[in-house]
């Protein structure tokens, strides 16, 4: 069925036909939509699931946690705040190992407050044991809801799955996708088989003590179930590429890269846009080339080492920071390249809060960054607005009055 | 031995057990003591108490494992039971 509808969309239409069964979830901006849709095709009798209008995004997926365990296929979605307000949770359910699919729609945190997009929400969340993609299309959020559910659900991996979908850009902005019919996509994924349930005829604790001497093969056991993913993210992406025709990249996408001398690495929408500035840097002779990282965890190392080898310059796009550091995916390439790769490295930083990235801008600083003129890390779109007076002019004030504490107006 | 692969899939199942934590019976400050006079076999007290330490047959409680929450003696509407102030050396 080919759907014009927005992002937000066709995650709830993709979830249906997903066969998703238990939907527990807390509106946010910009996520709101998924569930509103999903509220909607139950209501309206075409999806087959239970909604669970939980009174925060922690028991949304507490709630998420327990419906997998008594067998069903579940789902939710959020957005910064909400992601955040889960954190506690998100732990919970990679530890206990459900293959649980949330899409998070890319927003700021805040102060101060802002709805739009950055990666903050989703890197602040890199080390709770979930799988993180990073979706460049509609379609791509569309075919990668399936393919979460090929990769979690596999008895080598069962590890919960982050969707992250880019704010407005993607949730918000309507496109043409396709959205396969329920019976195509169950021969994609067949009904979920867990490994273990909550079933009264084989009564087990999960999650009670665990003393030093048992806690730490349990957590060896997420990371092994991590390294299992990259074999599984392969063959789903290669299976649904038979299947529905559709390609997406499967660790990483390439694009113009065979014969590059320069690599620009990025994630999620703003590689779309990179894909502009390569076709515009093409055009004047430049050999460019993109990188997509589209697994953010598991960590595409072995893609990565294989894709730099031999590059003259890589420039690395964040829509994120490590404060105190850099962007997150500027150190976590740096580090799958150490010692395999003599291409000097650059990390860039635009598109915080939403700010609007242009395939120019991305061009000119990677014409600077072949050019060596490039700080190790640069804030690639900084500028001074009247907002920003405002706040000087405020703090000039405030000077004033804290040099005078006796003095009232 | 399972067949599972070692770490493939190891999580932190444990099967239910008699008093893992040990004599939780230890805990207790007061002890909750039913008056069988007074007891008229409502099973109130079996149904409310968190660690099924009261049996259905006779409403025996389990002083081993009881930890004297009292809830018991709080739900009880005969007042049959009374929480009494554990002497130190004294428990049961």
């Amino acid at each position: 069925m080919r759907l014009l509808e927005s992002g937000n969309h066709l995650v709830a239409h993709a979830a249906n036909v997903a066969g998703v069964e238990v939907v527990p979830a807390y509106p946010i901006t910009p996520q709101t939509q998924v569930i509103e849709e999903i509220a909607e095709l139950i209501n309206s009798g075409k999806m087959d699931a239970v909604y669970i209008p939980v009174e925060s995004e922690h028991s949304a997926c507490a709630a998420l946690v327990s419906a997998s365990l008594t067998g069903a296929r579940a789902f939710s979605a959020t957005s910064s705040h909400g992601l955040a307000y889960m954190h506690e949770m998100l732990h919970y359910a990679a530890g206990v190992r459900v293959p649980v699919v949330m899409v998070n729609v890319n927003r700021a945190l805040g102060p101060g407050w802002n709805i739009w997009c950055d990666h903050q929400d989703s890197i602040s969340q890199r080390d709770t044991g979930w799988m993180q993609v990073y979706v460049a299309s509609h379609q791509e959020v569309v075919d990668t809801v399936f393919q979460a559910y090929r990769i979690t659900e596999d008895h080598s991996v069962l590890l919960p799955m982050m969707i992250n979908m880019d704010a407005f850009v993607l949730s918000h902005t309507y496109m043409d996708a396709e959205v396969p019919e329920r019976e195509e996509v169950a021969r994609y994924i067949p009904r979920f088989v867990p490994k273990w349930t909550l079933d009264p005829r084989m009564p087990v604790t999960h999650g009670s003590v665990v003393y030093p001497s048992d806690f730490s093969e349990t957590r060896q056991s997420m990371q092994i179930g991590q390294e299992h993913a990259r074999v599984v993210i392969k063959k789903a992406a290669d299976e649904f590429r038979d299947m529905f025709g559709r390609w997406h990249g499967d660790m990483i996408e390439t694009y113009r890269a065979d014969d590059a001398e320069q690599l620009i690495i990025a994630m999620g929408s703003l590689a779309s846009e990179t894909k502009v500035a390569v076709d515009a840097l093409r055009e004047q002779g430049k050999a460019v080339g993109l990188l997509r990282v589209r697994f953010f965890r598991p960590f595409p190392i072995e893609e990565l080492r294989a894709e730099c080898e031999g590059r003259e310059d890589i420039m690395v796009i964040d829509r994120d920071y490590s404060y105190g550091m850099e962007g997150a995916l500027f150190t976590e390439v740096k580090a799958a390249l150490y010692g395999k790769c003599s291409a000097p490295a650059k990390g860039i930083v635009v598109g915080i809060g939403g700010r609007d990235v242009t395939y120019e801008l991305i061009a000119r600083l990677a014409e600077k960054s072949r050019k060596g003129e490039l700080e190790e890390v640069t804030w690639g779109d900084t500028q001074m607005t009247s907002s920003h007076a405002v706040t000087l002019e405020c703090l000039d004030d405030f000077k004033k009055i804290l040099e005078h504490p006796g003095k009232s107006n | 031995m399972s067949d599972n692969n070692k770490l493939d899939y190891m999580t932190s199942m444990s099967r239910p057990g008699k008093g893992c934590a040990g004599d939780t019976g230890e805990w207790r400050v007061f002890r909750p003591v039913k008056d069988d006079e007074k007891c008229n076999n409502c099973l109130i007290c079996w149904v409310y108490c968190p660690e099924a330490c009261i049996e259905k047959e006779g409403q025996v409680i389990d002083y081993q494992y009881c930890k004297g929450c009292g809830i018991c003696a709080e739900e009880c509407p005969t007042d049959a039971i009374s929480m009494i102030k554990e002497v130190k050396g004294e428990k049961s």
